[in-house]
């Protein structure tokens, strides 16, 4: 069995008439201690094959996806689907998700050695086909962990919006969809709405002959899932406003749109699936102003099984008003590491949007704020990748925009951008 | 109550037993979560763990605010605004043949657990006086024993590894025209009336607020000032943590603003003088009054000390 525990990080204390409360939660599942107690899985491998998959990425593609398949464990359900304007299951022919063995996966790969790159990229439909496929999958199967991955290369170009939305909306909670693009001509902002939607990571693939061992990585990753669709369950005092609740590690997810009343003061917001791993989340509070010595409960925060209602873990945020300025001023380390991270993560979408509108002002303003944040807290990766963009001169700390930027780089600092780091060393006390 | 440690001393009591046989802490007196609706909202959704699960409140604990009265004499104690926890205690009891029994003592915050400390050390020395006044001793004898086993009390609830948990004390008992008063620290107690005047002298350096004196196991044995007087006038002796002499230390003004009430309408307003004057620590006020009659028929010779 997967234990949770959960840990605050905050100031309680706020100054007399103050009404806003901050808390980082940081949550983590130890796996189990036996491998061989195992959680039954579900997956589907979604392969874009349109056009522009052709010259070479389609073979990449299919040896990707060979090595996920082969990285299956014995019985777990899965499919392939082969995505251009349309979804077409390629494996297996039942309709039904078939499980993993020597057999099944080698019918898998040589439906795969048989995809060709031809038509249009429509992705929301692909997603409705293994949303099908997890749902008839789950009559049987409740409990199972449901994981897709999804790899493009190109732009939704061939299904009108209305469509990919309600495709989109479809799928949501039906199972964890991990997303990778490859190449430069697909676009970030669409497959990150599909990554936060269904709760999973987004990735760019600069080289297709990376695919193979990336999909491997994945589909490792999802065989380690050890409990499926645990949500986040806040309760909030009748006069409070819940500001937001946001993932902030290992990548940043506003999940404050996602969540499902339980009562009039309580709420659910989907986590997904775990396996032994540890992630943070920033929820913020107003409350009525109390009294100074007043001490109130501004949020209770549970990880639930929503299914059975059974509680895994859970923790307080409180709010304590003082009039001692030395307790009250005291910003929570962990709260302003974690404010910093989505700081630097607006400055660098903000910045590569002006970019391209041609605001050169605003784009080198962001960006090069967003150099500095990313050195302070240790965002080596995203300072890398931000001079691919920006100059800094190093005598003045003036920044000026690259004339000539490679798309490969841009599109991994926009993806990238909403991976986090882990503060560099706990807060004293 | 079933079997189990004297909550004030350790002492191993049984099911059933009213007192403790070691310091005669009262047993029946368990001190319970605080049930009832919300003090803030009146919702009655007050959880185990004393937040309210409509508006979030931490409910205030038994010793938040507390008030007594008995004997015609009242005692309040008040958390203040600045600490989390009322570290003060009190008790006040009637002594039998009309005689009056109050202690205050003021847990020490830098050491642990104070409020278990001063709220051990005020039942302990409280039961033990009413005990050796009805078993004959006179009223000084009385305070030194309950100083004793007060000591006693709090030095036994050392746990091993921390400091000692210490607290301050100061008593008065009343009987007749007779008043004595015991202390260790800087509680201090108060005549007001004609001729209002402190009784007692801080075990304190003087200007600061370290004690030169307490209860606790750090404390090496606890010898108590004790002094009794003798007044025909009408007035009151008031009993006071420093949480309320912080801001008013003088007997004039404590006495105008507490003889013209009954004894817990002044005591709460000494205790509101003292939160809106900052309230920077625990409040803790016992008033016992003399002389309920007209002021002004009474003749005032106070005070006279008798002995030390």
């Amino acid at each position: 069995m997967t234990d949770f525990t959960i840990r605050v990080d905050q100031n309680k204390y706020l100054p007399a008439g103050s009404q806003e409360v901050h808390g980082i939660i940081t949550a983590e599942a130890s796996g189990p201690v036996q491998s061989s107690s195992v959680a039954e899985a579900a997956e589907v491998i979604i392969i874009d094959t349109s056009g522009s998959m052709s010259y070479g990425k389609i073979n990449d593609a299919r040896k990707a996806a060979q090595a996920a398949v082969d990285t299956l464990r014995d019985g777990v359900h899965f499919a392939v689907i082969s995505g251009n304007h349309q979804a077409e299951v390629i494996f297996p022919g039942s309709g039904r998700l078939a499980p993993a063995d020597f057999q099944s996966r080698q019918a898998a790969k040589e439906a795969i050695a048989g995809l060709r790159a031809e038509g249009g990229t429509a992705m929301g439909r692909w997603l409705r086909r293994a949303a099908d496929l997890f749902s008839a999958h789950q009559a049987d199967h409740p409990d199972a962990i449901r994981h897709a991955i999804l790899l493009t290369d190109g732009k939704n170009e061939h299904e009108p919006a209305p469509e990919f939305d309600a495709n989109l909306a479809y799928s949501a909670g039906k199972f964890v969809c991990d997303c990778r693009g490859v190449g430069t001509d697909w676009v970030v902002a669409e497959v990150r709405r599909i990554g936060s939607t269904l709760l999973g990571s987004v990735m760019d693939v600069r080289r297709p002959e990376e695919l193979e061992a990336d999909f491997r990585a994945m589909t490792e990753a999802a065989m380690g899932k050890t409990v499926a669709d645990i949500a986040l369950r806040v309760w909030t005092p009748r006069a409070a406003t819940l500001n937001f609740v946001k993932q902030v590690s290992p990548t940043l997810e506003d999940l404050t749109g996602r969540r499902t009343d339980v009562d009039a003061l309580t709420g659910d917001y989907p986590t997904g699936a775990w396996g032994g791993e540890t992630r943070e989340y920033h929820i913020s509070v107003s409350v009525p102003a109390g009294n100074v010595g007043q001490e109130m409960r501004a949020a209770l925060v549970k990880l639930v099984q929503p299914s059975t209602g059974e509680v895994m873990a859970g923790g307080n945020i409180l709010a304590q008003w003082s009039d001692d300025p030395a307790q009250s001023t005291r910003i929570n380390p962990r709260v302003a590491h974690y404010t910093g991270q989505q700081e630097l993560a607006s400055l660098i979408q903000e910045g590569l949007q002006a970019r391209n509108d041609g605001d050169v002002e605003t784009a080198t303003a962001r960006l090069g704020k967003a150099r500095g944040i990313a050195e302070q807290a240790g965002n080596e990766e995203t300072a890398k990748l931000l001079d691919k963009v920006i100059d800094i001169d190093p005598a003045t700390g003036t920044a000026r925009l690259k004339r000539v930027v490679d798309k490969a780089d841009e599109i991994a600092l926009d993806t990238r951008s909403v991976r986090t780091v882990r503060m560099r060393k706990d807060p004293e006390s | 109550m079933v079997s189990g440690a004297c909550p004030a001393c350790g002492t191993r009591v049984l099911a059933g037993e009213a007192f403790c046989e070691s310091c005669g802490h009262d047993l029946s007196s368990v001190p319970s979560v605080p049930a009832g609706p919300c003090t803030a909202c009146g919702a009655s959704a007050v959880g185990p763990d004393g937040y309210c699960e409509n508006c979030g409140m931490l409910q205030p604990t038994g010793r938040d605010h507390v008030e007594i009265e008995a004997a015609y004499s009242a005692a309040v104690s008040d958390r203040g605004l600045r600490h989390s926890r009322n570290e003060d205690a009190m008790a006040l009891l009637p002594g039998g043949q009309g005689a009056v029994v109050a202690v205050v003592c003021d847990g020490v915050s830098t050491s642990p657990r104070p409020d278990e400390a001063s709220q051990a050390a005020a039942d302990v020395a409280a039961a033990v006086i009413v005990k050796r006044l009805a078993d004959g001793d006179d009223a000084q004898a009385a305070t030194r024993e309950a100083v004793r086993l007060a000591a006693d009390a709090v030095a036994a609830s050392a746990a091993p590894g921390e400091d000692s948990p210490a607290c301050t004390y100061v008593s008065a008992i009343v009987h007749g025209r007779q008043v004595t008063i015991g202390w260790v620290g800087d509680s201090r107690a108060y005549w007001l009336g004609g001729q209002s005047a402190l009784l007692t002298e801080d075990d304190a350096t003087p200007g600061t607020h370290m004690l030169t004196a307490w209860l606790g196991a750090d404390a090496g044995e606890v010898v108590p000032h004790v002094r009794t007087f003798t007044t025909d006038g009408p007035g009151a002796v008031l009993l006071c943590s420093d949480g309320l002499w912080n801001y008013y230390p003088e007997p004039e003004a404590l006495a105008a603003t507490a003889l013209n009430d009954t004894p817990l309408v002044a005591a709460r307003r000494l205790v509101r003088l003292a939160i809106e004057a900052g309230g920077h620590d625990n409040i803790t006020v016992a008033i016992i009054p003399f002389g309920q009659g007209d002021r002004t028929d009474t003749t005032v010779a106070f005070p006279k000390e008798r002995s030390d």
